[in-house]
């Protein structure tokens, strides 16, 4: 299978910090691979380099065929990527169908003036917009709260909506940065299962930032592990597991055997 | 751990009979007496004075101070809000007399003291009026103790006030504020019947033509009919409302929507028919009503919607205004109030040009602000404002567009053959000029352009990676801000037939801020509202226009105190039919 | 009596009813946690107590003391601290500043020197980067700052949502270990914690909400062990 995005020599820099350093990462088309390491290693500053908040000061990226590094995010998003944020980043004051609305501007082509005239165009696309909207509502499990301000909405429906909002836009690769974070153990469960009927189903590439091991181990196909910037393994689950420097780095003695001993389902 | 537990009980046992939190009432008191000081001090009582509410009995300024200790005694009542009902209207009955009684340490003071030196407004009349027309120093004790029992009976009516029921309570409010409504409109009721054969029959009411405010039978009359509506439609309103929105609710999408347009067209032709019922100076201040609801509605796009916090909006009001005079003034040649050249176009052909003038201006000032948020995009936009100004003022451009003097001649707008210069006639343009602005802001709020716009407002970064390209769409809220206030600049010039650099101060931009704020961000309705709150009303109440800057700022932060979202806020759009109980929400 | 007595409270948010009636009591030196799904109430119950905001009905008493006329400020001198979930750190001010603004109650300074060095021990990630703006820092740093912060303000009372959102495995032990080692110094805790299974082997005591409503009160123990903690909270299937 080919490689939908390739990074090669990523370096980050904030003055004296080394946030990302001469990264390579290669992730496959149509997979579910993780990002792990401790806090501070730059796990979320490697995704807003891939995304465009960041412009990478050396290496390239490539997605899909495109070199991204230094686009804008807006065009990030054009050509096909996604993402959640760590720190849910809902639009707090819109509703949750306008949130979704918002995910569908890439797609969308009305303008300022087929907005005011309200012509046939217009009208055709904003109806099955909203019904688009409506749709991945229902997918992501949020039925019947669509007109609700999002800021309104519990935590995992926010999480949820942020999820329903990056899949709007129709991507290739979506890029979640700790969706289970603040989630109980049967959300998390749910959402695991969630994030892989996503790839089965929608054929889309998944990258994700998390610390709950289980959720890692259980879907990623494969794990790379970065410690003060740098990759120090990479791997399946039980490379990994199995690592004595990510045991000392990241996992500790003890989640390192709680994992051996424990399997969901 | 005995002794814990007879503390617990004493305080549990107090707080059913009296318990007072003698330091906030104290300072809720004083802060109600200064407030009352303060207002007599800069001369706002006496200035009211002259505008009576009813007839001979009650004035502005007495309303004024008394409004200041009706606050206070409330939020005493309120504070106490976790105690008995008897200690609420003590406590509201103590905030008042401490609010006389400050008010009385003033005069008392007044007497021992010639204060006016340092304070010019406290003369002999504002202490006549504070002390209800008795004769000082002799009557001092009786002015005082009179005083006094004023502040009693006020606190005894906030505190009684506040525990009434909610229904009561809202009947008894909302009949106050009518009277107090209907009282300083009086005056400009009257001119709108005099000579009409109605005048007869509400004389009851407004009474005689050179008298002010209402009646005391007509504020009875008032203050019975409001509070027996307010009580009716609080037992029915409710019901008949909801049946009212369930029925159309019920009508297929494309009959509501008839119904809606109908609505708005009906109201559309009373507001057409207006201006013979206004005469000259009402609709002259209908029309000014109606360019600041022009730049409400644009500076509604930039701040509202998009959240572009725009503090020199002004100036494509003022390019607008100076590219029409410049197009259409035939006040050519080489001497003093003339300019060196002008296009001599008629209004109809400047009009687009002033338009995009002023859109440019938009883009041209968009393009370096692009990147800047919040306080810095503030202050590089008023710099802007004043830059604007300050070149209308300058000799340097005088040749061209006037300097100090201005330019004057400017073209009358021109339909059918006719000049409309009276205001009668120029309220029609405004208003359909106004129609139109509002229905395009109120298009592209539920479109993908409204909705880009306010996904920037909320989260600027996020916005861009949902592809939004944050250039053009900031650009064109810019834009399409200018362009609106662009054409009430043009409106403005050929409606004074000329114009001088003055009129387009750093004010007009906050006056602009604070209507939308005053309205409701984002709010199309709210724009509408906080141009009639915020234009119209200091307008007809001239008392006002001295300290207009003060009741300004006094509402302001007052709204952001206890109604942040403005008058009527923002509605968010039902986009899902179906809306269940949150308790339905799945996990 | 209880140090802590929350008495049926309500609170809503716009129309929403978000807690119907909660009450729940913590003894002195206990640690206390609540468990429940998201939306179930658990961080408006903190904010609550913590005086971010006033419920519409029901009294919230600490040792005997009505809170209703307090502002959240005046609660930090009672001796009542707060973990806010998520961030929440001053982000212009250094690493060394924040801790600094936890002790803003206090004014014992070689106390204060000695439970700084204790949160660099615990988190020595902050320890090298004392001189950072917070705001520079990556999530999971942020979440340690804050609860660092409500450490340096040694509370009477600790108020912690969520204190291993965000953190890394190795990490996650390593804060219920100083939960325990703080409440064991005379802290009494309030902990509300997805990891329930965690939070439950270091309380003594928990209450499981469901929206916005206490549904089941009992020892750690025994609700570790009770079947439907088990299979709605604690992942057993």
């Amino acid at each position: 299978m080919a490689a939908i995005l390739t990074a090669k020599g990523v370096t980050k820099r904030f003055g004296g910090l080394l946030a990302v350093n001469k990264l390579d990462l290669e992730i496959e088309e149509n997979s579910i691979s993780s990002v792990i390491g401790p806090n501070g290693a730059g796990k979320t500053t490697f995704f807003n380099c891939v995304t465009g908040f960041y412009n990478p000061e050396e290496g390239r990226i490539i997605f899909n065929g495109h070199e991204i590094q230094g686009l804008s995010p807006d065009r990030v998003t054009r050509l096909g990527a996604a993402r959640t944020y760590q720190n849910i980043r809902l639009f707090a004051n819109m509703t949750a169908i306008e949130n979704v609305l918002v995910g569908e501007h890439s797609l969308l082509k009305n303008n300022f003036l087929d907005a005011v005239i309200r012509t046939p165009r217009f009208n055709r696309e904003e109806k099955s917009a909203v019904e688009e909207a409506r749709r991945l509502l229902r997918f992501v499990g949020l039925r019947g709260i669509g007109d609700h301000l999002a800021r309104n909405l519990p935590y995992g429906a926010q999480r949820r909506l942020e999820i329903a909002r990056a899949l709007a836009s129709k991507p290739k690769l979506l890029l979640l940065d700790e969706p289970t974070a603040g989630m109980n153990p049967q959300e998390t469960n749910e959402l695991t299962r969630f994030i892989r009927d996503l790839r089965d189903q929608l054929q889309i590439t998944i990258l994700l930032i998390e610390h709950h091991m289980r959720v890692v181990m259980d879907i990623s196909e494969q794990i790379t592990v970065l410690d003060y910037g740098s990759k120090i393994a990479e791997g399946s689950a039980s490379d990994i597991q199995n690592n004595p420097a990510v045991i000392e780095a990241y996992l500790g003695r003890g989640a390192a055997t709680g994992l051996k001993t424990t399997k969901v389902h | 751990m005995t002794a814990k537990v007879q503390t617990g009980q004493l305080s549990s046992f107090s707080n059913k009979t009296l318990a007072f939190d003698w330091k906030g009432l104290l300072r809720i008191g004083l802060i109600g007496g200064l407030m009352a000081v303060l207002v007599s001090i800069i001369g706002m009582v006496e200035t009211f004075h002259g505008r009576d509410i009813v007839g001979g009995v009650i004035t502005m300024g007495q309303t004024v101070l008394a409004g200041a200790i009706f606050v206070s005694s409330s939020i005493a009542a309120s504070r106490n809000s976790s105690h008995s009902r008897l200690s609420q209207i003590l406590g509201a009955v103590v905030s008042g007399l401490l609010a006389t009684a400050t008010l009385g340490i003033l005069i008392w003071f007044s007497q021992l003291v010639n204060l006016r030196p340092i304070f010019v407004n406290i003369s002999p009349s504002l202490i006549r009026i504070l002390t209800f027309e008795k004769d000082l120093p002799g009557q001092l004790v009786p002015a005082l103790g009179l005083l006094l029992a004023y502040g009693f009976v006020i606190g005894l009516f906030a505190g009684l006030l506040y525990v009434a029921p909610t229904k009561m309570r809202k009947a008894v409010t909302s009949g106050i504020i009518w009277v107090l409504v209907i009282g300083l409109l009086g005056e400009l009721l009257r001119t709108l019947i005099v000579g009409k054969p109605i005048e007869e029959s509400v004389s009851w009411i407004l009474g005689t033509r050179n008298q002010k405010g209402v009646s005391v039978i007509g504020a009875a009359v008032i203050f019975s009919l409001v509070a027996a509506f307010s009580t009716l439609s609080q037992m029915f309103g409710g019901r008949l409302g909801s049946q009212v929105q369930a029925r159309k609710a019920a009508l297929p999408v494309n009959a509501q929507r008839g119904l809606n347009a109908t609505l708005l067209l009906v109201i559309f032709l009373i507001l057409w028919q207006l201006p013979q019922l206004f005469g000259i100076y009402l609709s002259d201040v209908a029309n000014t009503v109606g360019l600041y609801i022009l730049m409400g509605l644009g500076l509604n796009i930039v701040v509202g919607y998009a959240g572009l916090l725009d503090l020199g909006y002004v100036a494509f009001f003022a390019l607008g205004a100076y590219t029409m005079a410049v197009a259409t003034s035939t006040a050519v040649g080489a001497g003093r109030g003339l300019i060196l050249f002008s296009l001599g176009l008629t209004f109809w052909e400047a009009l687009p040009i002033a338009v995009g003038v002023a859109c440019l201006a938009g883009i041209i000032l968009g393009i370096p602000v692009l990147k800047m948020r919040g306080d810095y995009l503030a202050i590089v936009t008023l710099g802007f404002g004043e830059i604007i100004r300050i070149l209308a003022f300058s000799d340097f451009l005088k040749p061209y567009i006037g300097g100090a003097q201005g330019i004057v001649k400017i073209a009358p707008i021109m339909v059918a053959g006719q000049n409309l210069t009276r205001p009668t006639e120029l309220f029609h343009v405004v208003l359909i000029i106004c129609a139109i602005v509002a229905f395009i802001a109120w298009r592209l709020r539920d479109s993908r352009v409204g909705r880009a716009w306010k996904a920037i407002r909320e989260d600027e970064d996020v916005a861009s990676a949902m592809g939004i390209n944050l250039v053009t769409s900031k650009l064109l809220a810019f834009a399409s801000g200018a362009a609106f206030s662009g054409f009430a600049g043009a409106i403005f010039a050929t409606k004074l037939s000329s114009i001088i650099p003055g009129s387009f101060g750093l004010l007009v931009s906050i006056n602009i801020l604070a209507l939308i704020i005053v309205g409701g961000m984002g709010s199309l309705p709210g724009v509408l509202v906080g141009a009639l709150a915020l234009v119209a009303l200091p307008e007809l109440l001239r008392e006002f226009s001295e300290f207009r800057l003060l009741v300004f700022g006094a509402v302001l932060v007052g709204m952001m105190i206890y109604k942040p979202e403005g008058l009527l806020p923002e509605e968010t759009r039902k986009l899902e039919l179906h809306e269940p109980e949150p308790g339905e929400l799945q996990p | 009596m209880a140090m802590l007595d929350v008495k049926d409270i309500h609170t809503y948010y716009g129309n929403i009813h978000a807690l119907k009636g909660i009450s729940l009591e913590v003894n002195e030196g206990e640690i206390v946690t609540l468990i429940g799904a998201n939306g179930a109430g658990k961080t408006t119950t903190l904010r609550a107590i913590s005086g971010l905001l006033k419920p519409r009905e029901g009294s919230i008493k600490l040792n005997g003391e009505d809170l209703a006329t307090y502002h959240a400020h005046e609660l930090a001198f009672k001796g009542i601290a707060m973990v806010p979930e998520g961030r929440g750190v001053f982000s212009q001010l250094s690493v060394d500043e924040n801790l600094q603004m936890g002790a803003y109650s206090r004014n014992d300074s070689a106390g204060i020197n000695k439970d700084k060095e204790r949160v660099f021990k615990l988190f020595p990630r902050l320890k090298e980067r004392h001189k950072q703006p917070a705001g520079t820092l990556s999530g999971g740093e942020q979440q340690m700052l804050a609860t660092g912060r409500a450490l340096m303000a040694h509370p009477k009372l600790m108020l912690m949502d969520e204190p291993s959102m965000g953190l890394a495995p190795i990490l996650v032990e390593g804060i219920f270990e100083i939960i325990k080692e703080i409440n064991k110094e005379g802290t009494t805790i309030l902990l509300v914690e997805q990891n329930a299974l965690m939070a439950l082997s270091i309380a003594h005591r928990g209450y499981v909400l469901q929206t916005g409503q206490i549904v089941l009160s009992d020892t750690a123990e025994n609700l570790a062990n009770n079947e439907m903690v088990q299979k709605s909270y604690l992942g057993v299937e």
